[in-house]
């Protein structure tokens, strides 16, 4: 019973433990203070670098989503596209629609005379105009002999011009566009011939050297393909790696091996794996350069560790007294896997797996090993065809000069930055809609 | 039905108290402290489980050593002991709960019926079908009431179709005492019960499946008084066709709920008997110690 008396304090004679404990009071709530301002600074520099970078992507990116269309009368003139008659497609497909365009421009401008004049004129309009024609006399073959306006793409420069980044005060010497186009500009715009429109060839193009010509559909597609083959292949094998470590195997010195080995490999440079790629699937097992398909295995094996680890721990953290309940109604191992561990792990697993994918999305040293950086004009439509993704595309965009690939360069960002915080956002979504208490 | 439960508890208690105090003047010949040879008879008439020279070991650590007991059938058995003695340790021997301790190494014989329970024949599965548990924590799955008490008919394949399954978890529930609380609500997650309508939960879940014999492991020390009365209710309800094992730190409930009290201590089996005989007259040192509070 002695030990239940409260033994006498060890203070100090003539001081109370109220002086004791206030003396050193003030010294405690200062270091608190101090504590929480150092807490806010770095969250406030921390914003302040995300505000920085997003004001100056978008800033940069936000004009590349529109895009200056000039409208032109063109005649569908059949004896340009169709001198037979016939309606032959093979006629239609190879027609001269550039002269359709220069003609429809002459119209605009009749007083324009002289070969460099007309260049310059010319020059107003993108390449693409022409295929723009094609396209649609190939859809629509009862334009030819109609005579309408058509909204034709512009040239990079006079994007470039009617989006007020080039100085017009400049010498026409060192400026990109001249004196006569500036004043033919200026009449279109007048009469309201020049208008920016959403820029639709931005999500509907490859690639191309064309900067107005040059989409990220491609690249899209490519990150597309690419991540399907990488889901397909780290969910289930890092799933069920992840159940069998944690759940299954014996812990022993190979399982501690292997876990080491596991969490190392998620520390790994990513090129690592590329050169992996490049020896293994490519050079060995000869899969082709550039293709989605062995982009997926590269990044798949990036992945996985990811996945296992943050599968592994899901699984702790389901509580024993689960697992416990359901071997002691006689449940085998993989039913209590199976029915209770798995579907209480599951959740977490998702949320580990979607920012491991997040990852992958991101990720362009390894497909730089593999070819994915080549220069892709077609948009792929397999997992075979060669494919570039989003970053890589945005890597290859930031080395150009043109002002429109540096807009490009910002709006690819920007769509690469919208997929990831919707990626991440759906993964606190399924973990919100998901999440279980016990 | 409560009222009477805890006035039950509670005479019992007197009861108990006015044996201990009784206890004093019979003279009969006490064991010394040192003797870790187990006292009382160990074999009892009708066994449904018979375990003899039973070791368990956790690594290095000699966790059981040399128990053997007999379980009666229908009847409640309580182990008792201070914390660490391996009370919780045996019970999980007798359904190959330890088999989920990698590091859990037993010996011995350990017989259901006439079944030996870590032969290599007997599937753990068919085993824990056989001989079901309450945990000392209620552990409902995260699954609707319904689906709680479903599951075992339905791994092991007991039922046809829904309208048996129906029958059954209405059976089970109702053995249990629970189902007037939750008839309008068996859509409602387990978890949402109190603690105490958990644990019953847990003990419908437990003879959905029919099991021959039922451990459980602490099952009342995290609940309140009232709810602990309703399932020591139960348990005395149960015995006519279930045989139970149950562990406790409760003298008091050991007193209550069964007829026979074994007593363990380090590892031993100190005593074992009658549930009246060990309160009123141990017959061992260690074993008065524990029971009048001296010790433990």
């Amino acid at each position: 019973m002695n030990k239940l008396k409260p033994s006498a304090a060890p203070v100090a004679p003539g001081r109370d433990i109220k002086t004791i404990v206030n003396a050193s009071l003030k010294r405690r709530h200062a270091a608190e203070r101090r504590f929480r301002w150092y807490g806010l600074i770095a969250i406030g520099l921390g914003l302040i670098f995300v505000a920085l970078m997003f004001t100056n992507i978008i800033g940069k990116g936000y004009p590349a989503f529109w895009q200056a269309y000039v409208q032109v009368p063109i005649t569908f003139d059949p004896a340009v596209i169709d001198p037979q008659g016939n309606r032959d497609p093979k006629a239609i497909e190879t027609a001269d629609y550039a002269a359709l365009v220069r003609a429809g421009m002459r119209q605009l401008f009749p007083a324009v005379q002289g070969r460099l004049e007309l260049r310059a004129l010319y020059g107003l309009i993108s390449s693409d105009a022409a295929y723009e024609l094609q396209r649609q006399v190939q859809q629509n073959p009862a334009l030819i002999g109609a005579s309408q306006e058509v909204w034709l793409l512009t040239s990079a420069t006079v994007d470039t011009f009617v989006k007020g980044n080039i100085d017009r005060t400049l010498d026409e010497t060192e400026r990109l566009v001249k004196d006569n186009q500036i004043e033919w500009i200026d009449k279109l715009l007048a009469a309201g011939k020049i208008q920016k429109q959403f820029n639709t060839v931005l999500f509907g193009n490859g690639d191309s050297r064309e900067p107005e010509q040059a989409g990220i559909r491609g690249a899209l597609m490519g990150s597309f393909f690419t991540l399907v083959v990488t889901f397909l292949l780290s969910f289930p094998i890092g799933v069920a790696t992840a159940v069998y470590l944690e759940e299954f195997a014996p812990k022993n010195r190979w399982t501690d091996l292997i876990e080491v080995n596991i969490n190392n490999l998620a520390a790994v440079p990513s090129i690592v794996f590329g050169l992996l790629g490049l020896a293994v699937f490519i050079n060995f097992f000869g899969l082709p350069r550039s293709a989605p398909l062995v982009g997926g295995l590269v990044l798949s094996l990036m992945t996985l560790p990811v996945i296992i680890i943050a599968g592994r721990a899901a699984l702790t953290s389901v509580p024993p007294s689960i697992r416990e309940a359901a071997l002691g109604m006689g449940a085998s191992k993989l039913q209590t896997v199976g029915h209770h561990v798995l579907p209480l792990a599951m959740p977490g697993m998702l949320t580990g797996s979607i920012i491991g994918m997040a990852r992958a999305l991101g990720e362009s040293a390894p497909l730089l090993m593999i070819g994915m950086v080549a220069f892709i004009v077609d948009v792929p439509k397999s997992f075979m065809d060669p494919a570039t993704v989003l970053p890589v595309q945005i890597y290859l965009w930031s080395d150009l000069p043109e002002r429109a690939f540096v807009e490009r360069t910002s709006a690819a960002i920007m769509v690469l930055l919208a997929f990831m915080i919707l990626m991440n956002g759906l993964a606190i979504v399924l973990r919100k809609r998901f999440e279980r208490r016990w | 039905m409560s009222t009477t439960a805890v006035e039950t508890a509670v005479s019992l208690d007197n009861a108990l108290s006015t044996a201990i105090g009784a206890r004093k003047q019979s003279s009969v010949e006490v064991t010394d402290y040192d003797s870790r040879q187990t006292v009382g008879k160990i074999t009892v008439d009708h066994p449904k489980m018979i375990c003899r020279e039973v070791n368990v070991y956790y690594g290095e650590k000699h966790a059981i050593k040399n128990v053997g007991l007999d379980i009666g059938t229908n009847e409640v058995i309580a182990f008792i002991g201070p914390s660490g003695c391996g009370k919780s340790t045996f019970l999980r021997c007798l359904n190959r709960m330890n088999d989920t301790i990698p590091i859990c190494r037993v010996t011995g014989q350990i017989k259901l019926d006439d079944d030996d329970v870590y032969d290599k024949s007997i599937d753990v599965v068919q085993l824990r079908a056989r001989v079901g548990m309450v945990f000392q924590k209620p552990n409902p799955f995260p699954k609707s009431i319904y689906e709680n008490v479903a599951y075992g008919p339905r791994i092991h394949g007991m039922v046809n179709n829904k309208t048996e399954l129906d029958e059954l978890v209405r059976d089970s529930l109702e053995r249990a005492g629970l189902i007037k609380e939750v008839e309008k609500r068996l859509d409602e997650p387990g978890t949402s019960l109190s603690g105490g309508q958990q644990q019953r939960l847990c003990i419908a879940r437990a003879i959905a499946v029919n099991p021959e014999v039922i451990l459980m492991d602490e099952p009342c020390s995290a609940l309140d008084p009232i709810a602990t009365a309703k399932i020591e209710e139960l348990i005395d309800e149960l015995r006519e066709n279930y045989t139970i094992v149950i562990v406790t730190h409760s003298m008091q409930q050991a007193a209550r709920v069964s007829q026979r009290t074994a007593y363990f201590h380090l590892g031993d089996l100190i005593e074992i008997g009658d549930t009246d005989q060990i309160f009123t007259n141990p017959r061992h040192k260690l074993t008065e110690d524990y029971i009048t509070g001296r010790f433990g």
